[in-house]
């Protein structure tokens, strides 16, 4: 019986190979299009140098430089903090086609890609997110630019590692709703993943099948190879000034001057500081106030803080705050000059952080803070999206136009 | 008689002239005796051990003069590492930020008239600086929203001589550096601290006047600073040494307060309501608050009205802001020799009730409350004091050995080879559109290499301003900001590349 099995799979691989051979398009003519069963790439994404192991390392040109007792945070030229790099080339590719793949839910509707789309700077517009079965969730879905940053995953911080965050999203009834048991039996199902983990994960005794370990991996692989360090902003703290205008530049100096306090906590290099802070955001209109950090936490001190989310890319990201209160910049940066605790509902006491306080911005001042909040923008190395998945079911992403290519 | 007027006249008129011609034609322009600015200065012990060498840093690239009427600012901007901008008295009504390295700012005082930095209470802040080797001194700067000065990292800073009435929160706020000196300040005003160094490490605080402001000098979850000979006073709050929660630098230790004036610190509590300083109780002298082996020794402390020297956790000092990776108890106090008197005369709240509880109307010098193990005094017996009966005997005498908490040397800027800058500038930037051996959005590195091989320059010239040479490929946007070590890098490390 195993021989049998070896046999068939051997052949089938034989076949497959000259397929995806034959499908293969004459090099350098036009961008290589998925075949029937995706050949993994070799090279590691922008971003990364693959090492003699089979590694990419993540490459930047913030390594030109310290950083302040190694924290990541500090100035113009300051270094960031550690990244969680070292993946395969194939493993971050797997994960880019399982990210996209609604399979993944457990009614085959709903992808990662669903919530954290490529053109809306890996969020989803929404204010909050809509999870499994038309379902609203509570928060919006944040961004996944330089996630691999991160030392606490979700809002409010529950997870600290992007393993246990996908799990979270996989199997939350509100979200994409499958079990572990579905999830394997679904991928196991499909011939072309069979083959992709296997050149994802080349070591491994292959007759069990695909284990979930290896599901959650290659998934941290690709959001972690979502790497945004060019942007606008970065030319100018490398120092060409030039990369700035005069408003933009005016914009620089109030985000981190001490009225309006915004570097405090969105501190450069990656524009947070991984703390929790309670900000009073209001939430939308009739819904109650998200206790935030204090329910994983179990800390009353921490009602209603959430995590001090990095503002790269944060153009593409609205609307803004936790459950998408302010439907543009503007208002969002507003927010912080009507008064410490405004929004706070009045039978709530909340401890809200000692920078939320009354800054009196001018109208020009947010309107030179918005414009400096843009020259954060870089998608230099987004990622391109799958042109065919393996499991053949539709992506809701595929519908989109493809900001790879 | 008539004649002896005219010549008394005369010789006035003539005495007069001549002081006119002497001051406005004969006289050398008074700005030519400014000296130099000193920057650090560093000490480093002989080979042998018993001689000193002593070397400074300098700014000997070009001096560049601003005069009233002229903007600081541009002469920032066209400042290089090494220049020295020296500003001529006069009202300068802007916001001065220096993003670059080894950069001196130097006010030229000339009879008494300053430069002056005036916010008019509608610019935020006076100086931010982001660079290393920074020097600001001389100034008198008036009337800002945020802060007098302030650094976001910047190693090797010298701040020296400054002149600050009500500039905001911070008269001098140094945050993210490294190896630096604050000394000879006079700060007024400051709804904050006056001079608050936040998240650094290695400064010295000397010689500084402080007064008629919430916190006088705040050393806040930084490490191995030296506050001394200062003097403060009126503030709601002297000398402070804390950690601060939620921040993401988390520790405060190495501290030493020595030979300053603490006195009558009495000051109303003027900070911004939910500001840490805003629980601080008027009558303040020194605070110590979560942070750990700070050194107290030699100061004179007195007619503080709640306490001369108060040493809490943070349960107790700022119970609102939880942060489980902030260690909240303050270890390893050590008071060594202080002069002490008049402090607690008028009490105020918590302290007042707690020593009402030992039968006691006025506050105590030393007032410890909260956790916090293994802290000493020298001679406890001779103050008044709460909460210290479990302190032991301290271990040091003085601290005569650490002369400076400054660095031997400067922090050096962190160096990479061109080959290091080409593989970032490549990997960081070029493989957005560029990969070997596999088309991307530009042409394959592999064929870059082709072309250009042997001619680095030709690289070069081509990412400064690029000209599409072929049609299958979109046009390269020029990568002019880059800067040109790292465009000849970049260049180097393509032609060198094998995979």
């Amino acid at each position: 019986m195993m021989r049998k099995q070896s046999w068939l799979l051997k052949s089938s691989l034989l076949g497959l190979f000259f397929l995806t051979a034959y499908l293969m398009p004459p090099p350098d003519k036009t961008p290589p299009s998925d075949s029937v069963i995706p050949e993994l790439r070799t090279q590691c994404p922008p971003g990364f140098r693959k090492n003699e192991h089979n590694e990419c390392v993540a490459i930047n040109l913030y390594q030109q430089y310290d950083s302040p007792n190694n924290q990541g945070v500090g100035g113009l030229q300051t270094a960031p903090p550690p990244i969680r790099d070292g993946f395969s080339p194939q493993q971050i590719d797997l994960g880019r086609y399982l990210f996209f793949d609604p399979v993944l839910s457990v009614d085959g509707k709903l992808s990662c890609a669903s919530c954290h789309q490529p053109e809306k700077g890996f969020s989803d517009g929404l204010a909050t997110s809509i999870g499994h079965q038309g379902k609203k969730l509570k928060r919006s879905a944040p961004s996944l630019w330089n996630v691999a940053y991160l030392e606490r995953l979700f809002w409010d911080g529950r997870a600290t590692t992007q393993e246990e965050q996908i799990q979270t999203s996989l199997y939350s009834k509100e979200e994409m709703a499958n079990t572990p048991e579905n999830l394997l039996h679904t991928l196991n199902g499909i011939e072309a993943y069979q083959k992709m983990f296997r050149a994802a994960f080349p070591r491994k005794d292959y007759n069990d099948g695909i284990a979930l370990d290896e599901i959650y991996t290659a998934i941290a692989a690709f959001q972690s190879s979502l790497v945004s360090l060019n942007s606008r902003y970065d030319r100018y703290a490398h120092g060409y000034h030039e990369a700035l205008n005069q408003k933009e530049i005016e914009g620089l100096n109030v985000f981190r001057s001490f009225v309006a306090r915004c570097a405090e906590c969105h501190t450069p290099p990656l524009f947070t500081n991984q703390q929790f802070a309670v900000i009073g955001s209001p939430e939308p209109t009739g819904v109650p106030l998200d206790p935030g950090a204090q329910v994983p936490f179990h800390d009353k001190s921490l009602r209603g803080a959430f995590k001090v989310p990095t503002l790269r890319n944060i153009e593409k990201t609205a609307p803004y705050m936790h459950s998408g209160s302010f439907p543009s910049l503007h208002e969002a940066v507003e927010f912080y000059t009507k008064g410490r605790g405004h929004a706070v509902p009045e039978d709530e006491t909340l401890y809200l952080h000692w920078h939320i306080w009354e800054p009196n911005l001018s109208g020009y001042e947010i309107d030179r803070l918005v414009d400096f909040l843009k020259t954060l923008t870089d998608e230099a190395f987004m990622p391109q999206v799958p042109k065919t998945l393996p499991s053949e079911l539709i992506s809701n992403a595929l519908n989109s136009k493809d900001p790879g290519t | 008689m008539k004649s002896n007027i005219f010549k008394i006249i005369g010789a006035l008129v003539l005495l007069a002239i001549g002081v006119v011609l002497g001051k406005f034609v004969f006289k050398a322009p008074k700005e030519s005796t400014t000296p130099m600015p000193s920057g650090l200065g560093y000490r480093t012990t002989g080979t042998t051990g018993d001689t000193l060498e002593i070397h400074s840093v300098s700014y000997d690239g070009q001096i560049i003069e601003v005069r009233q009427g002229g903007s600081i600012q541009e002469a920032v901007e066209s400042a290089h590492s090494g220049d020295l901008i020296r500003v001529f008295p006069g009202t300068y009504s802007e916001n001065v930020f220096i993003d670059k390295n080894n950069i001196a700012l130097q006010g030229v005082v000339i009879d008494g008239q300053w430069p002056t930095l005036d916010g008019k209470k509608e610019i935020n802040d006076a100086i931010l600086y982001s660079g290393d080797g920074i020097l600001v001194e001389n100034f008198k700067i008036i009337n800002y929203k945020g802060n007098g000065i302030m650094g976001q990292a910047g190693n090797n800073f010298v701040i020296r001589n400054n002149w600050i009435i009500d500039t905001g929160v911070y008269g001098i706020f140094p945050q993210y550096g490294k190896n630096g000196l604050i000394e000879h300040n006079v700060c007024s005003k400051i709804a904050d601290a006056a001079i608050y160094v936040g998240m650094c490490d290695n400064v010295d605080v000397l010689h500084n006047e402080v007064f008629d402001n919430v916190a006088g000098i705040e050393i806040e979850n930084s490490r191995h600073c030296l506050v001394e000979n200062n003097y403060a006073h009126n503030n709601t709050g002297g000398l402070l040494a804390f950690v601060t929660p939620g921040l993401p630098i988390k520790t405060a230790f190495d501290i030493i307060l020595r030979n300053n004036f603490v006195v009558n610190n009495n000051h109303e509590n003027f900070g911004a309501p939910g500001s840490t300083v805003a629980g601080i109780p008027a009558g303040t002298g020194i605070l110590i608050m979560a942070a750990d082996d700070v050194i107290v020794e030699n100061n004179i402390i007195t007619g503080n009205d709640n306490t001369g020297i108060t040493i809490v956790d943070l349960a107790t000092g700022d119970p609102k802001a939880n942060d489980p990776n902030s260690e909240g108890n303050p270890d390893r106090v050590i008071i060594l020799d202080n002069m002490m008197y008049n402090n607690g005369e008028n009490p105020t709240g918590e302290i007042k009730a707690i020593m009402l509880t030992q039968m006691d109307s006025k506050g105590p010098d030393i007032f410890a409350y909260g956790g916090g193990t293994g802290s000493t005094i020298r001679d406890k017996n001779r103050y008044r004091t709460f909460g210290i009966d479990d302190w032991g005997q301290a271990p040091i005498t003085d601290t005569r050995d650490v002369r400076t908490y400054r660095l031997p040397e400067p922090v050096p800027i962190k160096e990479v080879t061109p080959e290091e800058l080409g593989e970032l500038t490549y990997y960081g930037v070029c493989a957005g559109c560029h990969a070997w051996g596999t088309r991307l959005i530009g042409p394959r590195t592999n064929i870059i290499q082709a072309i250009h091989k042997g001619n680095p320059q030709g690289i070069v010239d081509y990412i400064t301003n690029p000209k599409n040479l072929r049609e299958d490929f979109p046009e390269m946007p020029p990568q002019d900001y880059l800067s040109e070590e790292a465009k000849m890098a970049v260049a180097e490390y393509i032609l060198a590349m094998k995979e």
